[in-house]
């Protein structure tokens, strides 16, 4: 190895020495845990339907069903090890919406129910609602007027 | 008490460790280590309500352990210098408030253990104090609430991500020896701040290599030993990348360490076992393994002459998200067993 002279050089060495994360093992824990989440989504959607429930009903119980599962999951300390498990695979589903609420409640609460639990709640989940809602907003004023 | 070379401290009648302690939290419990600790608690939370409080309580328990362990009435120790991880240093404050000695309140992120020896040295050399107390901690939990993600968020570590170790070191140092068998620091390197660029707060080993290094070849060079001289070269806490990042860029400049150098941070855990990534972190990385391991190799004399540099990452959740890169810093502390002026035996530490 040549000695290091500049930031660059010491950089691009960095990169070198660096481990690099896992990345077909870590694709495919997100991909057949993911697809497990939402496979136990479409179970719960048709029992629903079967018990006579109407189409956008049973989106609304799914919903709850997992958010619901995935914050007791969180309290319960094992939310966080299936997502170092899973990854994206528990991020992506309404699961990881659920638990990146949930978790800053919990971690916050020490500073109160006012500043603690309801000022930081948000932290994790806040950048995905201010763009989800606003990419909405806007793909409802183009829907409205041009489509 | 002279100033050698660039930036390095000699001492005219080195200071003396009289003694140590250390607190480690449940999972250093499980590490290689964990025998060596003073005391390994069973939860994070150890009684308290949150993980702050908790954190002050393990420094403010291991600096009255130490207190008791030395056999020096608290009211004899002339000033106290600590600092922790957490905003405006926090833990020490709190966890110090009733102890009633002279404080000074450090912050070298985790070099803040051996900055706190070094100027803990220099008072007693100069004549301020005769007995000096030291202390760092740092909590995994508190942590990673005030620099990273909450704990229950179901996230991914890439594995250059070091552990923050949850635990204390203390030190007592002092002018006399009280007729025991005591280590003493003999030279101090404080260290200049040097950032290569490194943005990545998840890479922190390799943010303070180059300060590591830039310490110790001044180390070298200020007192003209050779890396050799030292039965053990120990840095806290490179981890494993940064541990490999120093050995290397060390070669290059011409210093060989590979035999007897190691990582603080890559000795606490078991990586495989612990899933602990890159290694041990945190003030309480290398003060718990200090306090607790070198410090007892230094007594039993299986190491004689002791080179600890410790290393910081000056940034904060901020900076980081501000895209700034992270200055890194070193200070070493050379500790030597003096009755005993031959060298102990050279550690080997089977590195490649």
């Amino acid at each position: 190895m040549k000695k290091i002279e500049t930031k660059q050089e010491y950089l691009d060495y960095v990169d070198k020495k660096s481990p690099n994360s896992p990345i077909f093992k870590n694709c495919f824990n997100a991909f057949w845990v993911g697809g497990l989440i939402c496979s136990i989504g479409q179970i719960i959607f048709d029992f629903c339907k079967y018990k006579g429930m109407e189409d956008t009903s049973c989106s609304t119980v799914v919903s709850i069903v997992l958010i619901g599962i995935a914050a007791l999951l969180t309290s319960l300390n094992i939310f966080n090890k299936i997502g170092k498990f899973a990854g994206a695979g528990s991020l992506v589903p309404i699961t990881g919406f659920a638990n990146s609420i949930v978790s800053p409640a919990i971690e916050y609460k020490s500073e109160g129910y006012v500043m603690g639990v309801g000022g930081k709640m948000f932290t994790v989940a806040g950048p995905v609602l201010v763009y989800g809602i606003s990419t909405s907003v806007i793909v409802g004023i183009i829907a409205t007027f041009f489509v | 008490m002279n100033k050698i070379g660039k930036q390095t401290i000699q001492f005219s009648s080195p200071p003396y460790i009289l003694e140590t302690s250390s607190i480690v939290g449940p999972k250093e419990a499980q590490g290689p280590l964990a025998k060596y600790f003073d005391q390994c608690l069973e939860d994070e939370f150890w009684g308290e309500k949150t993980w702050e409080k908790a954190e002050s309580k393990i420094i403010k328990e291991n600096v009255n352990s130490v207190i008791a362990k030395s056999c020096i009435p608290s009211q004899n120790i002339d000033y106290c210098f600590a600092g922790d991880l957490l905003n405006q240093c926090i833990s020490s404050s709190f966890g110090l408030r009733e102890i009633n000695i002279p404080f000074f309140g450090i912050f070298g992120a985790c070099s803040t253990f051996v900055e706190g020896m070094s100027l803990g040295s220099i008072f007693i050399d100069s004549g301020a104090a005769k007995n000096v107390l030291c202390a760092t901690s740092s909590h995994f939990c508190s942590a990673e609430k005030q620099f990273r993600f909450p704990l229950e968020l179901g996230n991914q570590r890439p594995p250059t991500a070091q552990w923050t170790v949850t635990g204390s070191g203390a030190a007592i140092l002092s002018n006399t020896n009280l007729d025991k068998v005591c280590p003493q620091v003999t030279y101090i390197t404080p260290g200049k701040i040097v950032d290569m660029g490194v943005k990545d707060a998840n890479n922190m080993g390799a943010a303070m290599a180059p300060a590591a290094l830039d310490t110790l070849i001044t180390h070298l060079q200020d007192t003209g030993r050779k890396p050799s001289y030292y039965d053990a070269i120990i840095t806290g806490d490179l981890g494993y990348v940064g541990k490999e990042i120093l050995t290397e860029m060390a070669e290059t400049q011409g210093y060989n360490i590979k035999n007897n150098y190691n990582d603080c941070g890559v000795l606490i855990f078991d990586k495989n076992a612990q899933d602990t990534h890159a290694g041990g972190s945190g003030c309480g990385c290398v003060g718990s393994v200090f306090s607790g391991y070198f410090y007892k190799k230094l007594k039993e004399k299986s190491i004689n002459r002791l080179l600890l540099i410790a290393t910081g990452a000056l940034m904060n959740s901020t900076s980081s998200q501000q895209g700034e890169s992270i200055p890194g810093i070193a200070h070493a502390i050379a500790i030597e067993n003096l009755v005993f002026g031959d060298g102990g035996k050279k550690q080997d530490f089977g590195n490649k």
